[in-house]
């Protein structure tokens, strides 16, 4: 994985300016396909997998080899998780918890791959932490 | 299951960003966010000292504003404060703000640094964990220096909590990525791999990325894991759906893991031991059988997991290429996805069919879904889609179908999107070039083309289908004829002008016979497209009437009243006006054998490989570009020795020249890309102040030393009257530095001493030199060092130049010299048998992969020095591996700061002819080609 939007995190260096513009290129090309399209888009070197949850875009950009199907997945089984977390999670609990948005993505992806696709493993360690608080 | 409630444990911040999200203007969001940047700032300056909880709030609303988009110069001194924080939530915030804001104040870096430490060190794992993610997360050089011996111990520790270990593995693989050069492989490595058999599918998962990562890169040391990785796939895919409890994932045993392995497999060819390779086939099988059953699920999620794994066995049946069995199963189950509702997996069956279709096993069975894909072409909605189902008819193309499917892509062309038509249109002429049986076919098509999507059409289509027509006799009177017809169209595009006029220029003889297509007919034809044509082809219309005065005399009297009108001779353009005047004193003072020799028809076009090609190539990259007839020679070819087949007349040349200068008579030949810019155009580092003169041209046997250091890194670089130059260098991995000695030979100072590094444009973003100036005095006698720190960046082919200027006594003195930093330079040996040598030099095995020269010895063949040689060049040289012991053949790994190319060469001496013939393989082009042109010049 080379950065995952959303909760914006970065597995590559880019400066902040481009990063910007990855941003605004990525919505660019997402925005525009209908649900008859492939969740894929071939984004400069890369690919974006992206799943559209309500009004929102979940993008992983991978390279061009990486399976496609696991890492269209592997954004629901985020999803899943999140929902669980913050029973039924809507955007605005993206928004207030961003925070705690970052655990949820570094206890399920890090450095660029997948770290954890047990639902339970994560629920049970985000709980965990959410009593030490 | 408890809710997490809004913003819970920080109201501030709630508040905040609900002030924020009531804004009703960006002006307003900007007020609010500036009163607030205000008040943090005066907390942070305040003499109280604020408590942990507080500085946790302001942190994070800091993060919360960076997060919109604003810039943030604050606060990093809190957030490192929060690191040393015994609360978990304070000091979480503070590791996520120092990963999402990484700064590199050195200071900070240590205070960072530290308290990671002590988090490593604290035996709490959540402490650990959250240390471990931030190195993860940030991943910077500093970070690898401090912790890439650390990481490994607590992976492999014996009571290292799971979890920790897998936020050791993925840190430590992100520390690889960034730093591989200081990440040692030790005694952890074996352990490593062992971690596969972990009870924990959790660190499975995340030790087999970790595995796969380094396996790529030593893939010797991590040979044990392919067996590994094959029993534990072995043991998930004969699980039943509910074995794995949390690893399940709608009724799809750990999908992810499966991927994984199966891409860690993917690194290695099919397994040696047969025990193992035969549970992999069996796995193999079994996963091409569950594609089969009925679904257990409804859900997309669960045929999407059972896909994804599928998709990835095929990858590896694909990778392997040597089960014939089981890759038409591949084929089979692809097939019946091409056809499936969901777009995804048509999307991704055509994709996957794509690399079925270059393996020799396949191929047939991929060209039975011929009508499927064109229909796909005709229906799929998304642009995408019927890009693949492109790809797809250009890689199942062959001499059987070869009519049907350029037929179809040119009607699909009519329609197609913009955005992919260039690339529709260069497959078309490939195709058609490439299967034409008939050439007049090969004419219609191109002529079709320029018809159908003209604009399309790129320079090196239209020159392609000259550089045929002049090499094939039998078809020049066809290809007259059909542009002759072609041009009739009251509207034709003016590529079709250019070919008509050149074709006709060559050839026009050949249908003036005929009264319909006399002389005085075509000339007037093409005048009368003239005016509505931009310069380059006016100019080119020009070069044919003053062939058609040789080719008919009967018209010399009208094309020379054209060329001497005004709108000729007094043209504003330069290059028409002069081509005018030159030809009109040509028309009239020559006589008919000088004209005859002059406006010869032109001689036919070195075979080479097609110009089209390589711009596709260009276009796509090389990996998407596989030529099906060369991949498929070579499997034949047997690599250990023997002659090599005779190139078919399309293959792919060592050495691509750029394209002919089509338009001749006049126009300057293009320049060949040769030495580096002598001045203007490319200045770039110029590293420093004020030197505004110009750069002297290279000084004379510059070229015959930088050559000498190709395998070597030191001596004496330039010598004239006045000035030594000297050289010692080291590199390693990407990374290296040059110390250049200027040594004054006379008793009298240089004043205004300055050296200046330059790159040429291209070169610049490929390497990185940093250097500092030097003292603009240097005494008689005297020697002075300069330091070049030295980064390649990406693969490079052109040299920086030195340029030195300075005072002796009055005169000026201006010296350039090509400072020798090659390519080579950042190679890094390694060993192998020669069974995997031959493995590999069989996968690079894409026409644009290798790049092969022979050549005349230019020194004694001495085999001592030979070898010598390689291994000044960088490479190891490998004993024992080529069957013939008198060839040499070396590998190894170019390290650039964006990746890794792993190059395998070969030379053949041939004693007797005294010739050479060197072969590079690497999975790039341009290094394939660069590395050959170096090593080349040094025997």
């Amino acid at each position: 994985i080379r950065f995952i939007l959303i909760q914006n995190r970065w597995y590559m260096q880019f400066d902040d300016d481009e990063k910007q513009k990855l941003i605004e290129e990525v919505h660019a090309v997402v925005t525009v396909r209908d649900a008859k399209h492939t969740n894929f888009v071939e984004f400069r070197n890369f690919k974006i997998i992206y799943r559209r949850y309500a009004g929102l875009y979940f993008c992983i950009c991978v390279d061009v080899n990486d399976n496609n199907l696991a890492y269209l997945e592997a954004i629901h089984n985020f999803v899943e998780v999140l929902n669980e977390y913050f029973h039924n999670v809507c955007e605005l609990d993206l928004v207030f918890n961003f925070y705690k948005v970052y655990t949820v993505v570094d206890e399920m992806f890090l450095a660029g791959e997948i770290r954890e696709t047990s639902q339970t493993k994560v629920l049970k360690q985000l709980l965990m932490l959410q009593s030490l608080e | 299951m408890p809710a997490v409630s809004k913003g819970d444990g920080m109201r501030g911040l709630a508040v905040f960003i609900s002030d924020i999200r009531n804004c009703k203007s960006k002006e307003a969001e900007i007020k609010r966010i500036n009163k607030e940047l205000a008040n943090i700032r005066s907390k942070f300056k305040g003499d109280k000292a604020l408590d942990g909880y507080s500085k946790k709030k302001y942190v994070c609303k800091l993060l919360f504003i960076f997060l919109l988009g604003h810039d943030i110069d604050f606060g990093h001194m809190e957030a490192v404060n929060l690191l040393s924080s015994n609360r978990y939530t304070e000091k979480q915030i503070g590791y996520l703000f120092i990963s999402v804001l990484v700064n590199s104040n050195s200071e900070l870096i240590r205070l960072i640094n530290n308290a990671i430490k002590n988090d490593l060190a604290s035996r709490n794992p959540t402490f650990m964990g959250l240390a471990l993610h931030c190195i993860a997360n940030v991943g910077s050089r500093e970070m690898a220096e401090a912790f890439a011996g650390e990481v490994p111990k607590i992976l492999v520790a014996g009571d290292t909590m799971d979890s920790v270990k897998q936020s050791a593995a993925l840190c430590l693989l992100r520390l690889y990525r960034t730093s591989p050069d200081l990440v040692p492989m030790g005694d952890w490595t074996s352990r490593v791999v062992h971690l596969l058999n972990d009870q924990h599918l959790g660190v499975v998962t995340a030790a087999t990325s970790l595995i796969t990562t380094l396996a790529q890169k030593n893939p010797e040391e991590f040979k044990t894991s392919v067996s590994l990785a094959v029993s534990r796939l072995s043991r998930i895919v004969t699980s039943a759906s509910t074995d794995l409890q949390d690893y399940t994932y709608y009724f799809v045993p750990a999908p992810w893991l499966s991927v994984k392995l199966l891409r860690l497999l993917q690194c290695y060819p099919p397994p040696e031991d047969p025990a193992v390779r035969g549970r992999l086939t069996e796995c193999l099988e079994t996963i091409l059988n569950k594609a089969q059953e009925p679904p257990k699920s409804k859900k997309v999620q669960h045929s999407n997991a059972k896909n994804a794994v599928l998709f990835e066995a095929i990858s590896l049946i694909i990778h392997h290429d040597s089960e014939p069995n089981l890759l038409v199963r591949a084929c089979n189950q692809l097939g019946q996805f091409l056809q499936h509702r969901e777009t995804n997996l048509r999307y991704l069956a055509l994709e996957s069919m794509c690399t079925l279709a270059s393996s020799e096993f396949s191929h047939e069975a991929v060209k039975t879904h011929i009508d499927t894909v064109i229909n796909a072409l005709k229906t799929e909605r998304d642009v995408s889609v019927r890009q693949r189902a492109v790809d797809l008819l250009y890689a199942m193309c062959d001499r059987s179908n070869a009519q049907q499917i350029v037929a179809e892509m040119l009607s699909y062309l009519e329609t197609a999107d913009y955005s992919i038509r260039e690339e529709i249109v260069l497959k078309v002429a490939i195709l058609a070039e490439k299967y034409a049986v008939d050439y007049a076919w090969y004419v219609d098509t191109i002529l079709n083309l320029i018809r159908i999507a003209g604009d399309y059409v790129s320079e090196e289509v239209w020159y392609r289908v000259i550089q045929i027509v002049i090499n094939r006799d039998d078809v020049q009177g066809y290809a007259a004829k059909t542009v002759f017809e072609a041009l009739q169209a009251p509207a034709c595009h003016e590529n079709l002008v250019k070919v008509g006029g050149y074709i006709l220029g060559e050839f026009g003889n050949l249908i003036a016979g005929d009264p319909r297509s006399s002389p005085l007919v075509q000339f007037n034809l093409l005048h009368s497209k003239f005016h509505l044509c931009s310069v380059p082809t006016r100019a080119l219309l020009l070069s044919t009437y003053i062939k058609f005065v040789n080719l008919f005399p009967e018209v010399k009297t009208t094309i020379q009243d054209v060329l001497r009108s005004d709108s000729q001779l007094k043209n504003a353009d330069v290059e028409l006006q002069q081509r005018a005047v030159e030809y009109l004193r040509l028309s009239t003072v020559a006589s008919t054998d000088i004209l005859a020799t002059v406006l010869e028809e032109m001689p036919p076009f070195p075979e080479r490989e097609s110009s089209i090609l390589a711009k596709l190539k260009k276009k796509k990259g090389p990996s998407t570009v596989t030529d099906l007839e060369d991949t498929k020679r070579e499997r034949s070819v047997d690599v250990n020795g023997g002659p090599e087949p005779a190139p078919a007349s399309t293959s792919a040349a060592s050495t691509p020249s750029p394209s002919a200068d089509l338009l001749g008579l006049g126009a300057a030949p293009a320049a060949p890309a040769g030495p580096p810019p002598s001045s203007g155009g490319g200045l770039l580092v110029d590293v420093f102040s004020d030197s505004a003169s110009a750069v002297a041209p290279l000084a004379p046997g510059s070229e015959d030393n930088f050559a000498r250091f190709v395998c070597k890194n030191n001596g004496v670089l330039f010598e004239n009257q006045l000035l030594q130059i000297g050289l010692k260098s080291e590199f390693r991995q990407n990374l290296g530095r040059m110390f250049i000695f200027y040594g004054n030979k006379t008793s009298t100072q240089f004043l205004n001493f300055t050296p200046t590094l330059i790159c040429p444009d291209d070169l610049q973003s490929r390497l990185n030199l940093q250097t500092k100036p030097v003292d603009p005095t240097v005494d008689g006698g005297a020697q002075v060092q300069q330091v070049v720190n030295i980064e390649c960046v990406s693969d490079f082919t052109e040299a920086p130049v030195l340029n030195i200027q300075f005072r002796y006594g009055g005169t000026f003195q201006n010296v350039s010299v090509q400072l020798p930093i090659t390519l080579n330079k950042f190679f890094q040996p390694t060993e192998m048998s020669s069974q995997d040598f031959f493995q590999r030099w069989k996968q690079l095995s894409n026409p644009q992969q290798e790049v092969q020269n022979i050549f005349k010895a230019k020194h004694p063949m001495d085999t001592e020095i030979t070898k010598a040689k390689i291994i000044g060049f960088g490479s190891a040289l490998l004993e024992e591996v080529d069957p013939n012991p008198a060839n040499f053949v070396g590998a190894g790994i170019i390290h650039t700061k964006t990746t890794q190319i792993g190059c395998l060469l070969r030379l053949e001496p041939n004693l007797q002819a005294q010739m050479y013939r060197l072969t590079l393989r690497t999975s790039k082009e341009t290094v394939s080609q660069r590395l050959c042109e170096l090593l080349s010049q040094q025997f």
